[in-house]
């Protein structure tokens, strides 16, 4: 008896609860499983794929070839490979997706918890920055930030990471102004913590699930950012296989070679996809409306 | 009285500054507290308990609350004027609060050991294996096993919430516990473990109390001196012999009539005829007497003053000096 309660402390912590939860979402984990299996596909792919000859290289005398054994998604206009360019292609969406989220995490929490915590002037201040920031296109934001920094990869995570700062500003905000006025803060407040000991003991655990939530939602969006910018040529420079730059590669052959596009888009289908599902996935597990 | 003053609380007043106007939630309320004693604070809600116990810690909400006007000293030192980092350092230390509800005054992320551990993290230089171990030590002081330190709140029941909240405030042997009506969210028979528990940890390690409640019997039971607060007055104070034996106040009286009569089962309660006048807008004179039957013209006129009828006996009503007056206790005891 004693060792059945032990083992079943170990797994009701609030954490334990939601991946229990999570396991028991049988989309979320299909999501979770592709979203591996991408992962280390764009991997090996880094190390198995030659960038110079495999890649990159022009071999005009296969260009727009249908899919067949040694071209499995059959090649584009310049004889590449179009399957070797989507696997090798992952890394950059991947990248991008979490990066962007990363930053935009990381800055838009800090910025919500500090405006939803200390309240007042800082608080105004930090909102009416996000209000400002919000309403900026992101092709817009972008455009100028690659015309700063030069057209990159880390310009595009910047570019893409500053878009959805002011949602997880808000989303934190809002999830700190609700347990700031709980009695537990107060507690330790009588208790002789710091303000800085309240905050990251007992402000940052408890606002953390509404920010996860958002965080894994947005990864998706990113990417999808990510594709359009590079679509737009704004993103990763060509000749680097980014999803979205292939898709508007292979716009100009819609009608002749559907592979062109038709590959790529259902790559970042398949992606964006499986992280809608994760995110879905991890919500509802953290809801607590939805507990059984 | 050779033993040291360790709360002198003077004319403390606390306001809440809102847009809807000035609530008037202590009005100038004095207070002193020995070693090893312990107070009730008793009166309906909104009658400033609260209030005051937080004023004590200077942890009155802010930006709202302001304390206008007094002075708490706790050991000798003045609370209100004291830095955030010397507040930090008293809070916990010298004067713990025990918070009204166990369901929410426990973070839900962490394990009440961890959350034990902490506050004596907080106060004490020790590491975090040391702090543990006291952590758990404190748990089986308020009579939970070792083993369920590493349970969540949510793993605990309400009771056992209440003495977790309870081992965090006594976890750095404080010398003055201020207890927020410890036992309101518990039923009866945890009500009295709880209290024994409070008791018996008051008597090992000499601690100071303040109790706000608004049960007499628990008031009775476990407290020294009572202070009746009402509309941020204490309107009677004294010994437990003084008020509830020989009550002066109307007020008290009252508080004492709206009490179920256990001899006489059939007998229907006396409530207190009205309602606690509104904080933002005060009446003129005596506090009470719209709802008070002894209440004269003269006391609608002119508030009331502190009136000492004996070293420890103090009554807010001019009426007890009148020959031939007295309250109507209805049960005598």
């Amino acid at each position: 008896m004693a060792g059945k309660m032990k083992l079943k402390n170990k797994d009701s912590s609030f954490w334990g609860e939601v991946a229990k939860e999570f396991k028991k979402n049988k989309g979320a984990m299909i999501g979770l499983v592709v979203f591996s299996l991408v992962i280390i596909a764009a991997i090996l792919a880094l190390f198995v794929l030659d960038y110079k000859t495999q890649i990159t290289k022009l071999k005009l005398a296969e260009a727009l070839q249908p899919a067949s054994w040694k071209h499995l998604f059959g090649t584009d206009q310049f004889g590449r490979d179009i399957f070797y360019r989507i696997l090798y292609g992952a890394h950059y969406s991947l990248l991008i997706g979490v990066c962007a989220v990363t930053i935009s995490t990381v800055v838009g929490s800090v910025l919500g918890i500090l405006a939803g915590y200390l309240g007042g002037i800082i608080e105004n201040i930090i909102m009416r920055i996000m209000d400002i920031l919000s309403p900026i296109p992101t092709v817009l934001l972008a455009i100028t930030i690659a015309a700063a920094f030069g057209q990159s990869l880390t310009s595009l995570m910047i570019a893409v990471g500053v878009i959805s700062v002011p949602s997880f500003a808000r989303v934190a905000r809002a999830a700190v102004m609700t347990v700031r006025d709980q009695e537990y803060i107060e507690a330790a407040k009588s208790q002789g913590a710091s303000e800085l000991q309240i905050i990251v003991s007992h402000v940052i655990p408890n606002s953390l699930p509404p920010i996860m939530v958002q965080a894994t939602m947005r990864v998706a969006s990113a990417i999808i950012s990510a594709s359009a910018l590079s679509f737009l040529g704004l993103g990763v420079p060509a000749p680097n296989p980014e999803w979205g730059g292939m898709l508007s590669e292979g716009r100009n052959f819609i009608s002749t070679n559907t592979n062109m596009t038709f590959f790529p888009g259902i790559a970042i289908m398949i992606t964006v996809l499986s992280v809608n599902l994760i995110g879905d996935g991890v919500r509802d597990a953290m809801d607590p409306r939805l507990k059984r | 009285m050779d033993e040291k003053l360790l709360l002198d609380l003077k004319d403390l007043v606390v306001h809440y500054v809102t847009d809807s106007g000035t609530v008037y939630a202590v009005n100038g309320i004095s207070l002193k507290l020995n070693q090893r004693h312990s107070v009730g604070l008793v009166g309906e809600t909104g009658a400033g308990k609260t209030t005051t116990a937080l004023a004590i810690l200077n942890l009155v909400p802010e930006p709202a609350g302001v304390i206008k006007n007094g002075t708490i000293h706790v050991d000798g030192n003045n609370v209100l004027t004291m830095s955030e980092g010397e507040l930090q350092k008293i809070r916990g230390k010298d004067v713990s609060m025990i918070f009204q509800d166990p369901m929410t005054a426990l973070n839900p992320v962490f394990t009440v050991g961890e959350q034990i551990a902490e506050s004596i993290r907080i106060h004490e230089k020790v590491s975090d294996k040391e702090a543990m171990r006291r952590a758990v030590e404190m748990l089986e002081i308020v009579g939970i096993s070792a083993s369920r330190a590493n349970d969540y709140p949510h793993q605990l029941s309400g009771g056992m919430k209440q003495r977790v909240v309870i081992a965090i405030a006594l976890a750095c042997h404080a010398k003055l516990l201020i207890a927020d009506e410890p036992t309101t969210a518990l039923d009866v028979t945890i009500q009295a473990q709880v209290l024994e528990l409070i008791r018996s940890y008051r008597e090992k390690y000499d601690t100071a109390m303040i109790l706000i409640t608004h049960d007499l019997g628990i008031v009775a039971e476990t407290c020294d001196e009572v202070a009746v607060m009402y509309a941020g007055n204490i309107v009677e104070y004294g010994t437990l012999e003084d008020v509830f034996n020989r009550t002066k106040h109307p007020y008290t009286e009252g508080l004492f009539n709206s009490l179920p009569n256990i001899i006489e089962r059939r007998s229907k309660l006396t409530p207190i005829p009205g309602m606690v006048p509104d904080p933002t807008s005060l009446p003129e004179g005596c506090i009470f007497a719209d709802r008070c039957s002894y209440a004269t013209d003269a006391c609608r006129r002119t508030a009331q003053e502190d009136k000492w009828l004996s070293d420890t006996h103090m009554v807010r009503c001019s009426r007890y000096q009148e020959p031939n007056f007295n309250v109507k206790r209805k049960i005598e005891r």
